[in-house]
């Protein structure tokens, strides 16, 4: 028997970012005691991060005039390629405004229409009018016919996250920081909770409850470059997966920035390439007008992905001890338009490179940045396999953004689906019971125990886990980035099983003892690298171009064979996942052209 | 600048070893082009001794949670650049918070603690009605609230200042900067006499010496020096039982 802490609670929620936390607040008001587990402090998630917006159709100003669910609903279709499940994309739009407006009672400062007359950068002028002053206003983002993303100055992820954990701590909802979840506890059929660690002291821990929630944000930090926080994982998905019984959705999906700077990876806001800056190689040669004649660099967001990545693979690119790289030179822009304009790029040059972009050229590379893919739901946020679980957010796969999503609508769907889903989790925990076996439980801690002393002890091997993170982190830069063809994913599938070898065999360097930070990375290095094949090999298999999944050796998208959603499984003893399709509802909009992007002006066929 | 070679002296204790006294333990590491703390930490990390504690989340100066003493000053490791400073880089802690070991601190636990003690939410009458339109504001307070709101609880106004370093129960200037923060804003139903139940006492405005520290070393340089006097002023008025004037200001110009 081992000894360790138990919590039982009706809720238990694993990620406190702002998809956890609107679940935690819904199910709390209707009377069930919920628990939050959390990486990190609530207020450090990665939700704070997000700058630019949420998309909602309230349609207050000028440019939003007209704008209606209708408008959103057809964006975020195309927007995701016809890859999304429309049931769900009507539920999000038509509930986008509640959230929003929601948030404005509990404390958001969104910014608010000014009437009167104003003039854009372009140079048109628009009014806004009187009566519609003080109402929530919005700003112009990609792949929108209207204005519709509601903001807080450059702080809305900050300012909505600050918000909901005032309601959290307010409501008195218990929050454990600094403790993670490493593996679901589970009979087969019925989630029961987790075995968790806690990040203090190293102490195992379990949490019981009735319904488990899965929030724990995207997989951005698989890739060796990219603009999530330290923490994005994807813990929460390779936990699920871990089960063999959950299947991870359209895992191959991921969303590329083209400017993040190196070697920090933030993001540079495509307004610098708006306002007219270049992006420049090695020989600071302007290249983009040679691939893109019409566009150059404000070609869409993935098409300029891909032509800088063409350019450095013909190389082209900078060297540095970060891997080569591109410039982006914004300098013929002048010293009163880049302090003025382009002030929080010019900071962030200036803190995190120590380049001043007025007389510097601001080093770049095309960054992941989200993650379509993750613990498939039903579109009550039920996930797939088991009982009892649920999940929402980046960590689901609910299917709101098929295989690309519209900048703004990833803070919408944390509040929006954590609004559905909460009260989803609310009924179906009114009706459940607890019941487990004691055995079940102390298995699943042992099981727990026994990896930790394997890696303390270097029983199964001695590899260094930061070699073995490293090794996947390139294959998948490498090879399952923004261009992808049949021969190099075939190479990272190969080499990622190796990696995956590798990490069944990794032993400490470190004694691991209290809250060693090289035992929590080893304990998540082996679902790190599953998470990694369950990537590379659903790109392999699917055999078109849709969204941001961008085959090189079948450039069109192929509804007549791909009009489906991966499930990717992993079976016991397994070295590759097991994939699984099931087809995407089409309830509204049949597929046809979206109007940008060049996989899907021919939509019928292969090739 | 280039080729310079950097020592790390970096201030070791992992409470699960509590007989291996505090300590400092020294690293050298190249300098590379753009390197911060952030690079240079997590290369010790992975190259020289993988028990090293400390704590990033954003890496960008957005989430509050890598700030550490470097060379002597409250700092956020993320954005301090190592050729803004000399080859030797001495890394402490941060004081006032519990420690969890080597570089990393417990904040959470201070910051939530710090919510509850303001009542750091909206308090209102008011509830949400779904068939509504939203309620009015003027744009110009909607910024206002958002200046006062972009604290990152980092806790470097915290660390640096006298007060809280020997006084357990003070607010500091993240807590009252986090009152002024509802005080301004509208839809905070609370009167004046109960925002001085907060902050009108020695743990709160009163108990500050005046020293700035606070101010000088805020990472996302909020003027905290004015929140101070916009808050002390106010509960001073109503201390002496002077009628509220409504003329007194934010400081946030």
């Amino acid at each position: 028997m081992s000894i360790y802490q138990t919590h039982i609670t009706d809720v238990l929620i694993v990620g406190a970012g702002l998809a956890g936390e609107r679940i935690a607040v819904e199910a709390a008001s209707a009377g069930h005691d919920v628990t939050l587990l959390s990486l990190v402090p609530p207020r450090r998630s990665h939700s704070t991060a997000a700058q630019g917006g949420m998309q909602a159709s309230l349609g207050n100003c000028a440019m939003g005039e007209g704008d209606n669910s209708d408008v959103h609903f057809a964006d975020t279709v195309k927007g995701s390629d016809w890859g999304c499940d429309q049931e769900v994309a009507r539920l999000f739009v038509e509930n986008a405004p509640l959230a929003v407006r929601e948030m404005a009672i509990w404390g958001v400062p969104w910014n608010r229409v000014v009437a009167g007359q104003r003039k854009l950068p372009d140079g048109r002028m628009l009014e806004e009018k009187k009566e519609k002053e003080g109402l929530i206003t919005a700003r112009d983002f990609g792949g929108t016919a209207k204005w519709r993303t509601c903001y807080t100055a450059d702080g809305t992820g900050h300012t909505l996250l600050y918000t909901m954990d005032s309601m959290v701590i307010k409501m008195g909802i218990t929050v454990h920081d600094r403790t993670e979840a490493i593996s679901l506890i589970h009979d087969g059929e019925q989630c029961i909770g987790v075995v968790a660690r806690c990040l203090r002291t190293g102490d195992l821990r379990v949490y019981i409850a009735k319904t488990t929630v899965i929030c724990t944000g995207g997989y951005g930090r698989l890739y060796s470059a990219s603009t999530n926080a330290v923490i994005n994982e994807g813990n929460g998905m390779f936990v699920a997966l871990n089960t063999g019984i959950i299947p991870l959705g359209n895992m191959e999906a991921v969303q590329f920035h083209p400017t993040g700077m190196v070697p920090v990876w933030i993001l540079i806001t495509e307004g610098a390439r708006g306002d007219g800056g270049y992006l420049l190689d090695k020989n600071k040669y302007r290249f983009m007008p040679d691939y893109e004649p019409k566009k150059k660099e404000l070609a869409s967001r993935d098409v300029v992905s891909r032509r800088m990545t063409q350019h450095i693979r013909a190389g082209h690119g900078v060297d540095s001890p970060y891997g080569p790289h591109l410039w982006l030179d914004i300098r013929h822009l002048g010293a009163q338009h880049i302090n003025t304009n382009l002030r929080e790029i010019a900071n962030i040059a200036r803190n995190f490179a120590g380049v001043d972009p007025v007389k510097d050229l601001i080093p770049v590379r095309p960054t992941q940045h989200y993650s379509m893919g993750g613990v498939r739901t039903n579109k009550d946020g039920a996930a797939y396999g088991l009982k009892n679980l649920f999940a929402a957010g980046e960590a689901a796969c609910w299917d709101l953004h098929g295989f690309n999503r519209l900048g703004g609508n990833s803070l919408a769907e944390t509040i929006t689906a954590g609004r559905i889903i909460g009260k989803k989790v609310a009924e179906y925990t009114k009706d459940a019971t607890l019941s487990y076996s004691y055995k079940l439980v102390d298995d699943a801690v042992k099981e727990q125990e026994n990896r930790i002393k394997a890696l303390v002890h270097g029983w199964n091997g001695k590899e260094n886990v930061y070699d073995v993170r490293n090794e996947m982190e390139k294959n998948l830069m490498d090879y399952v980035g923004i261009f992808r063809n049949g021969t190099d994913l075939q190479k990272a599938v190969d080499n990622l099983r190796e990696v995956y070898h590798r990490s069944l065999k990794i032993g400490l360097e470190s004694n691991g003892e209290g809250p060693n930070p090289e035992l929590a990375q080893a304990l998540r290095m082996t679902g790190m690298v599953r998470l990694a094949l369950c990537i590379a090999y659903g790109a392999l298999t699917r055999t078109e171009s849709r969204g941001s999944h961008a085959r090189e050796d079948y450039p069109k998208r192929d509804d007549t064979n791909w009009l489906k959603r991966t499930l990717a499984y992993w079976p016991q003893d397994a070295d590759l996942p097991e994939l699984k399709y099931e087809p995407v509802k089409i309830t509204e909009l049949p597929p046809g052209d979206r109007g940008y992007g060049e996989s899907s002006a021919q939509s019928k066929g292969g090739k | 600048m280039a080729d310079r070679e950097l020592t790390f002296e970096i201030f070791r204790y992992n409470p699960a070893r509590p007989e291996i006294k505090p300590h400092m333990q020294t690293y050298k590491l190249k300098e590379t082009t753009g390197m911060t703390i952030f690079v240079a930490l997590n290369m010790i990390r992975e190259q020289q001794d993988p028990s090293l504690m400390f704590d990033f989340v954003c890496r960008a100066a957005i989430c509050g949670s890598c700030a550490m003493i470097i060379n002597g000053r409250p700092k956020l490791a993320c954005k301090t650049l190592t050729n803004t400073l000399p080859k030797k880089i001495k890394l402490f802690p941060l004081p006032v918070f519990k420690l969890i070991g080597d570089l990393s601190v417990d904040t959470g636990t201070w910051f939530r603690n710090l919510s509850l003690k303001t009542e750091s939410w909206v308090h209102t009458g008011k509830t949400f009605d779904s068939a509504k339109q939203e309620e009015h504001m003027d744009n110009k307070t909607a910024l206002e609230i958002y200046e006062a709101e972009r604290c990152i609880e980092c806790g470097c106004c915290i660390s640096g200042c006298a007060t809280a370093n020997i006084r357990d129960e003070f607010l500091g200037a993240a807590g009252i900067n986090r009152v002024a923060r509802f005080m301004v804003d509208p839809r905070d139903e609370r009167t004046p006499e109960q925002y001085f139940e907060i902050v009108g006492c020695e743990e709160g405005t009163f108990g500050c010496m005046g020293l700035m520290a606070c101010d000088d070393n805020c990472p996302m340089e909020l003027p905290l020096q004015m929140q101070l006097a916009f808050v002390r002023r106010k509960m001073a008025s109503i201390g002496l039982g002077i009628k509220q004037e409504s003329k007194i200001k934010m400081g946030i110009g």
